[in-house]
């Protein structure tokens, strides 16, 4: 694939990293080896805290704030960078080694234009002259494939979608042409459909300059199109390191085996139940933010007892949106939410208690959504006080039940504050909450897409025992596919605040699909390493992410893929 | 910009809200005042019909709700009525004092704003070194001690030992521009004195806070200097709570220099208010509370467009 591969451009030795916690040093990094060679693409993979985006940054000879290099050496290109003064290491940066953070939209400057920040570098470093350079990024806009290069640098960052920010801010990574670029998990916060776009900019464009990359992601299917060699982490240790292909088949180590099991939980897909009447019945709804437009057009659906629907679609496709107005936080304009077949009132300052008690909600950030400062069992104790007037005894009981029942210790987390948990353990308090109103439906809003694929395969299982135990119904929103598949009964797809297409889990998954469904059933990344060259072939490289989802109409006829 | 010259015009209307509110208070509050204004210009030895005569010219025997109207539709069309005292047009006894302390006030403000900003980011920049520590010891001793010590300190040594500069701040007709810099300059300098902390502190704290973002991180990896990561990349999204605190200290700096006027003799509205309440010379009192309020406002508005005009999510609309 590439050439030129003899020259070693990185060359990382038992490179250690501490970072301060509880005021003192902590080793983060724990003895890494890299060598990468020039035009290589080497992904580093693991879960979060395994230390990907600490050595990524170590490369360009930085430690974050609160980080130290404490041991090892980094040399690149014949330069140490662990005993280089800080300003031999800036002259690198943005010059011979530059970087692609996760979140576009945060790592460009508000207060600039995309352009501006994009010549920064050229300009420093003298290497062009401002219309040079401006000329330079209109040419990588275009070999990125963003509309309208010669204009959209000239927005702010906010004008600008994610996507295309995210390939802008690849361009300006190769403003100066660096030999080296740390991508870290640059498409982690995107859609599956614009992904592919991102995906397909940066493989082009490191290919054509033939420049060395770090890819960083936790995605295994992702690193598997991108990457000549995989490294796998844990915890600050290297686990294995093999070629791309010879990772993939044939995994040497338990732990990296267990990453490839992807998804082995997957339960029972139900019927509906006959001659009964929805749980919550959506009816031709529309909605809109105040003064805002209609983002919400004509949204039905129906939810039964003890099932689970999953909402599938982009971000602002109007699924977060239509749980607002199931729970009356957002009066719709127009239709009605039923609960067994009765209109609930619009707004929930009209709705009884119990009502109110009947639709709970679980959030995708369980870190925001858990007051810091409140107790565990105050933060649970808190709804069945409100809706079951519990005091005292009776109180504790049942938040020790609760905390039974997410499979915590009711001793050992009564008293403790959400800061002190886990991420899963968290988002199980999150759960606990819910459940504590005594509801028959949830509604679960991203709830596994912050955490790592071990521990979201837990709460999926939890999901599932409670559901089982409970009789409860699921609204399950998510733009994750591999969990639909794992543990939806039926299958609800939007598109700009449109259902385009619902039913029977099985029958989404078989064509003939809906365009839209077809092109998020085909934007997923799969583990076959020739997955986006073949997809590209198939569809086209200007076929595939915005650029298709703005042709299909949400009523567009059904077709075989 | 369409969006923003109707905020504009919303916020003005807002503001002739509250400063009609605040006149309401000011007229009622002097009126609950204890004593009989005609006895207090007279003196005690005045008779009876004396004083009657002087109410019913005054006006005071009639309702407190009509004298309030006549006042507010004279203040609209700035006419405070006729000081008590010596019985000059209110607006001419206090229109040149007033003029004189804006003067005062931007002299401050011209010197102060600057190298408070200036300051801020330079400590920013060397944030927890010894420079930052000394500068933040300084200023914070500056506001810490009260303004009439901080000018006789000035007075002590510039004035007294060092005869660079004149103690006593009185105006001539006819004076040159920069014979008046120099014969203001030492209130000037208390007042920069006083209002630096707080413009350099927050400006400090409003990068600092910024220094966490990603895109600042983005800077750095992409070698850029430590100082122009901070003046280019932090400072140009660190401006609104900056604007805030300089309108609030321009206020302080209109509303809050009696005390320096009095130390420096300098003849401002400040001065002019003390002698006015220690007169009972109301007229004067309620103009001087009118305009002191009307300055607020105008400056926290003018405060909220600058954070507005720096944000450019509204300045440039998707």
């Amino acid at each position: 694939m590439k050439s030129n591969k003899k020259e070693v451009l990185l060359e990382i030795h038992d490179l250690q990293i501490q970072g301060y916690s509880d005021e003192q040093w902590v080793d983060i990094i724990k003895g890494v080896d890299l060598t990468l060679h020039r035009g290589e693409v080497m992904g580093l993979i693991g879960e979060s805290g395994a230390g990907k985006s600490t050595i990524g940054a170590a490369a360009m000879g930085y430690a974050r704030d609160g980080t130290r290099i404490s041991g090892g050496s980094i040399e690149f290109d014949g330069m140490e960078l662990s005993t280089a003064t800080e300003a031999e290491k800036r002259s690198l940066r943005g010059a011979r080694i530059a970087y692609v953070a996760q979140s576009a939209a945060a790592s460009f400057n508000p207060a600039h234009k995309i352009i501006d920040q994009h010549t920064e570098a050229p300009l420093h470093y003298r290497l062009q002259k401002r219309t040079e350079a401006q000329e330079d990024a209109m040419v990588l806009y275009e070999k990125l494939r963003l509309p309208n290069p010669d204009e959209i640098g000239f927005r702010y960052p906010h004008q600008v979608s994610g996507g295309q920010l995210q390939r802008a801010m690849t361009a300006m990574a190769m403003s100066c042409r660096p030999d080296l670029i740390i991508f870290d998990e640059p498409t982690t916060a995107l859609d599956v459909t614009t992904q592919i776009e991102v995906l397909a900019a940066i493989r082009d464009i490191v290919d054509e300059y033939n420049t060395a990359a770090i890819y960083i992601t936790h995605d295994l299917a992702v690193v598997a199109q991108m990457a000549d060699t995989i490294k796998v982490l844990l915890k600050g240790n290297e686990v294995e390191e093999a070629p791309t292909e010879q990772m993939l088949k044939s995994p040497k180590e338990d732990y990296t085996k267990s990453l490839w099991a992807v998804r082995s939980f997957k339960r029972e897909q139900k019927a509906r139940p006959k001659d009964s009447v929805p749980l919550i019945s959506v009816k031709n709804i529309d909605a809109s933010y105040t003064g805002g437009e209609k983002v919400l057009d004509d949204v039905s659906f129906d939810v039964y007892e003890g099932m689970t629907v999953a909402v599938v679609g982009e971000s602002g496709s109007g699924k977060s949106t239509t749980a607002r107005c199931i729970t009356g936080l957002l009066p719709p304009s127009k239709g009605e939410i039923q609960f067994k077949g009765e209109a609930l009132p619009p707004d929930y300052r009209n709705r009884s208690k119990d009502q109110l008690r009947q639709a709970q909600m679980i959030y995708q950030m369980a870190d925001t959504a858990l007051n810091p400062k409140v107790k565990i069992h105050e933060i649970i104790g808190r709804p069945a006080q409100f809706y079951q007037g519990l005091h005292g005894g009776d109180l504790k009981s049942r938040v020790d039940e609760l905390l039974d029942l997410i499979e915590l210790e009711p001793a050992q987390y009564y008293n403790r504050y959400p800061p002190e948990l886990s991420g899963g353990q968290k988002q199980r308090i999150g759960i606990a909450r819910a459940l504590a109103a005594n509801p028959t439906f949830i509604i679960c809003d991203e709830v596994t897409s912050a955490l790592d694929q071990l521990v979201a395969e837990g709460i999926l299982k939890l999901l599932d025992r409670l559901q089982r135990e409970l009789n409860l119904a699921y609204m399950f929103i998510t733009h994750d596919l591999a969990t639909v598949r794992a543990i939806a009964d039926e299958v609800v797809v939007m598109q700009y605040g449109k259902v385009v297409e619902q039913g029977p889990k099985e029958d989404m998954f078989t064509p003939p699909h809906h365009p839209y469904t077809d092109l998020l059933l085909s934007s997923v990344p799969e583990m076959d390493p020739n997955w986006l060259t073949t997809l590209l072939e198939e569809r086209g490289v200007d076929n595939v992410g915005d650029a298709a989802s703005t042709k299909i109409d949400p009523n567009d006829e059904k077709v075989q893929s | 910009m369409g969006d923003i010259l109707g905020l504009i015009g919303r916020r003005l209307g807002l503001g002739l809200i509250i400063l009609l509110v605040i006149s309401v208070i000011i007229f009622f509050m002097v009126e609950l005042l204890p004593g009989d204004i005609a006895q207090a210009v007279l003196g005690q030895g005045a008779t009876e019909e004396n004083l009657r005569a002087l109410r019913k010219e005054m006006g005071l025997d009639q309702p407190a709700i009509v004298r309030y109207l006549e006042w507010l539709g004279g203040a609209v069309t700035l006419d405070f009525g006729n000081s008590i005292v010596t019985d000059e047009r209110v607006t001419t006894l206090i229109g040149d004092r007033f003029m004189n302390t804006l003067f005062l006030a931007s002299y401050a403000a011209v010197i102060a704003v600057p190298f408070a900003i200036i300051l801020g980011v330079i400590v920013a920049l060397l944030r927890n070194s010894i420079f930052d520590r000394v500068a933040n010891v300084m200023t914070l001793t500056s506001i810490s001690s009260p303004e009439f010590f901080l000018g006789y300190i000035l007075i002590l040594y510039f004035a007294v030992k060092w005869s660079m500069f004149p103690a006593i701040s009185s105006l001539s007709e006819g004076m040159s521009f920069w014979a008046l810099l120099e014969r203001t300059f030492l209130p000037a300098l208390t007042l920069v004195l006083v209002v630096t902390a707080h413009m350099m502190r927050m400006t400090r704290a409003a990068i600092i806070n910024l220094l966490a973002s990603p895109y600042i991180e983005m800077a750095r990896l992409k070698g850029t200097p430590p100082w122009k990561v901070i003046v280019r990349h932090a400072l140009p999204n660190a401006w609104a709570p900056i604007i805030n605190v300089v309108a609030l200290n321009l206020a302080y700096l209109i509303t809050g220099v009696v005390l320096v006027e009095v130390v420096f003799v300098y003849p401002g509205i400040g001065q002019a208010l003390v002698d006015a309440v220690s007169k009972r010379d109301f007229p004067v009192v309620q103009a001087s509370c009118l305009i002191f309020a009307a300055t607020f406002i105008l400056l926290n508005l003018a405060a909220d467009v600058g954070a507005i005009l720096t944000n450019p999510r509204l300045r440039h609309p998707k």
